[in-house]
């Protein structure tokens, strides 16, 4: 009960939505009611629609999220645990941080062309580097004692890397796996916008596009709520996983 | 028998500016087997520096560090180590912390489990085997550190301010119960402090040790650990002693300070 009237504010924001449309205050034209818009949504599940293309997006999302969760893990442990690897990657990372990875957009498009291929890299390349820093962070904070610990009782080097740092550095490394869920939402939707043939990206572009705007609407709603979905049951699965944590 | 021979050791750290820090100076000190020790000194004078490199995880750099088990070329299970701030794996139980070293040893199973079990029991944290780290209070942690440690059986036992964090009423009951695992186990330790009473109180010998370089100053032998008396701190000799390594301790302070 506590936890539905902590959203109780947005059902809030859905009245004023709502009233805001019926009340002709802004033309239903530009901003289709809230009923309008789940309306909308409705029959776009029912028609298949729906299904098809977020299908089609979320696999392409997936994968390039899953491919930069272990080359970004791989590489980040590289650079806290081996100081050539860091000298190689640090620049690259220190260089590419910055660059809004949605600039890219027209290039890849040149590259890899509307295929699948273009989107999951893109994905890739917005989540690798929250991954990579992350990691490397996490990696480098473990307090040293643990280590020194873990290597009196026995443990080798090798078995203090799996053994003591990963686990040690668990709460960093799931807060950036969390970032980087948001990354993937945010490259599938602007790559699908720019360079794709269907995708719930492309289905908000075509129905902007065609002045739909209900439906429009509608296809934005879905990717919030899977994008919120997404965040609170990775939050669930991170407080299984620390449950250690006072 | 030889428990530590500490031969010609320095150490050193570089400084941002270029000039090194001299943290340890020509240091020869021999432990016999099963003594307690006590590293005595202000702080910045080196005395952690010397049990990190017998602990074997700083490199040394000058000198030799030999054990019964040979020269010291990094860290080993035959000398374990119980840190000020615990250390404790915080993900895993009490039990998987104090297993944990039995498994990399090889005793798996119940039989790692009923080791374990006993040094819980000896350092009185019965019915805590399942809670983590962060469920416990300071001096609770402090045990299960210390149980983990002795699960081993290190010939050597290397304590860096063990008690440091704990308050008043707590270390004492740890020094307590430290000297009497100490007297059934029968191991070399050596135990790192500033806290001149502490060091009284627990070591056969104190090493008093003066800051920048930090060099061994004196060297002192007591006996109150050896005593049955539940009262030693109330005793006059005690008292005198303490007063007497004070003094040591604070000329050591005052020539650091250039008076």
């Amino acid at each position: 009960m506590r936890a539905l009237l902590a959203y109780l504010p947005l059902a809030i924001v859905a009245l004023l939505w709502e009233a805001t449309s019926r009340l002709g205050l802004i033309s239903a034209h530009v901003l289709p009611s809230f009923s309008a818009v789940i309306e909308a949504l409705w029959q776009l599940a029912r028609g298949g629609d729906l299904l098809a293309n977020g299908e089609a997006s979320l696999g392409r999302s997936l994968l390039g999220f899953g491919l930069a969760l272990a080359c970004g893990t791989a590489l980040g442990a590289g650079m806290a645990l081996v100081p050539w690897v860091r000298s190689a990657v640090d620049p690259i990372v220190q260089i590419f941080y910055p660059l809004p990875k949605s600039a890219l957009i027209p290039l890849v498009l040149v590259w890899f062309g509307i295929g699948d291929a273009s989107k999951v890299f893109l994905v890739f390349l917005g989540c690798l580097l929250p991954m990579i820093l992350s990691t490397y962070n996490g990696l480098r904070g473990v307090d040293p004692l643990l280590g020194w610990s873990a290597r009196s009782l026995g443990a080798s080097r090798l078995e203090v890397i799996a053994e003591v740092l990963f686990p040690a550095a668990l709460p960093q490394l799931l807060t950036g796996v969390r970032t980087t869920i948001a990354f993937m939402f945010l490259l599938m939707v602007a790559s699908e916008l720019v360079i794709a043939s269907n995708g719930l990206g492309f289905m908000i572009g075509s129905f902007g596009d065609q002045g739909s705007y209900a439906e429009m609407f509608a296809v934005i709603l879905l990717v919030t709520a899977l994008g919120f979905l997404a965040d609170r049951g990775f939050l669930l699965l991170s407080d299984r996983l620390l449950r250690w944590r006072a | 028998m030889i428990g530590i021979e500490i031969e010609a050791v320095s150490h050193g750290y570089r400084a941002r500016a270029g000039a090194g820090m001299v943290a340890l100076d020509n240091i020869n000190l021999s432990i016999p087997a099963n003594q307690f020790h006590a590293l005595l000194g202000p702080s910045g004078c080196g005395k952690s520096t010397l049990l990190f490199l017998i602990g074997g995880f700083q490199t040394l750099q000058q000198g030799r560090i030999r054990t019964a088990r040979g020269a010291v070329t990094g860290p080993g299970p035959d000398r374990g180590i119980v840190f000020q701030n615990f250390a404790l794996f915080p993900w895993k139980t009490v039990m998987e912390n104090v297993r944990y070293g039995l498994e990399k040893k090889g005793v798996r199973g119940a039989e790692a489990e009923q080791r374990a079990k006993h040094f819980i029991d000896l350092v009185h944290l019965t019915g805590f085997e399942r809670s983590y780290p962060s469920q416990l209070s300071g001096g609770m942690q402090q045990r299960a550190a210390i149980a983990r440690t002795l699960a081993i059986d290190p010939d050597i036992l290397l304590m860096d301010e063990p008690f440091g964090a704990l308050d008043a009423q707590t270390r004492r009951i740890m020094q307590e119960e430290l000297l009497s695992i100490w007297r059934a186990t029968q191991k070399t330790v050596v135990f790192v402090t500033h806290d001149v009473a502490e060091a009284v109180f627990l070591a056969d010998e104190i090493s008093v040790m003066s800051a920048r370089p930090g060099r061994i100053s004196r060297r002192v032998q007591a006996d109150f650990n050896r005593s049955s008396d539940k009262n030693v701190h109330k005793r006059a000799d005690f008292a005198e002693m303490v007063e007497t390594v004070w003094e040591m301790v604070r000329s050591e302070v005052d020539e650091a300070r250039g008076h």
